[in-house]
């Protein structure tokens, strides 16, 4: 548990620095970590092919259309840097305040009866493979589409104005 | 304290603080990009909310199944948007969001 605690403040830490980063560059390595300190709470919550997931495509393919993205665009100057890091400052401080806000809610209202007990322990654990294949085929016929029509979408995004 | 009971209350005050910082952060920024980060915040503390509760209930692997379901659709989501945002990008020379506010139509 105390291995968990520490991902879960990493998590929160690097959501933070994500949030209140001044370059962009900086704030989606904050969201990368994010995502890769939740991958490794997947893994420890026996969620290992959810894990894998997260981190090959949240962690990685995210976080290189991202750094795609910013790097087509003109960085800002100096004085416009300096000039935005003053106005986020103000726009930004009660934030912490409000995530520990949002947490005193959760620990006060968020619980479940002291004498629940934990369904994994004991269960015969289904195949995550098993699941998807046989029982959550639909699932994956709409992911198969949902795909497809990413790469659709962005081909048309993308295309060249005609020549005329 | 049951260990149930420990792993709900404890993940869930840390997922409550980070969809309070996805949420902030979309209603505070006027950057598209980091908008879209604000979003991706929002899912990530989605997507730790189900595979926690799955592993809670004994449901590891519907919550993964699902979990898998919605890391596609974010995907998709974000090549979308990104390639959205560069249009606008190259139309307007802003990513600026009132200036998306201002399109014909």
């Amino acid at each position: 548990m105390i291995i968990n605690l520490i991902l879960l403040v990493v998590m929160v830490l690097a959501a933070l620095w994500t949030v209140l980063a001044r370059s962009l560059l900086k704030a989606m390595i904050g969201l990368a970590l994010v995502s890769a300190s939740i991958a490794v709470l997947m893994f420890r919550l026996d969620s290992s092919l959810a894990g894998v997931f997260e981190l090959s495509v949240c962690t990685g393919l995210i976080t290189a259309i991202f750094a795609t993205t910013i790097s087509l665009m003109k960085p800002l100057s100096q004085a416009q840097e300096k000039d935005r890091a003053k106005a986020r400052l103000k726009k930004y401080w009660p934030l912490p305040l409000l995530m520990i806000a949002a947490a005193v809610l959760a620990w006060k209202f968020l619980k479940l009866p002291v004498d629940a007990t934990l369904l994994t322990t004991g269960m015969e654990k289904v195949d995550v493979r098993h699941l998807l294949w046989n029982v959550r085929h639909m699932d994956i016929l709409g992911q198969v589409v949902i795909v497809l029509l990413g790469a659709f979408g962005v081909i048309i995004l993308f295309r060249g104005s005609k020549k005329t | 304290m049951s260990d149930a009971a420990r792993i709900f209350w404890t993940f869930n005050i840390f997922i409550a603080m980070l969809f309070v910082a996805g949420f902030y952060y979309i209603m505070a920024t006027r950057n598209l990009i980091r908008t879209l980060i604000g979003i991706e915040i929002l899912i990530k503390a989605v997507t730790l909310l189900i595979i926690v509760n799955g592993y809670i209930n004994g449901q590891v692997g519907l919550a993964q199944a699902m979990v898998v379901t919605l890391i596609v659709i974010e995907v998709f989501f974000v090549a979308v948007a990104a390639g959205i945002v560069l249009n606008i990008y190259r139309n307007t020379d802003s990513i600026d969001t009132t200036n998306v506010s201002n399109l014909k139509g």
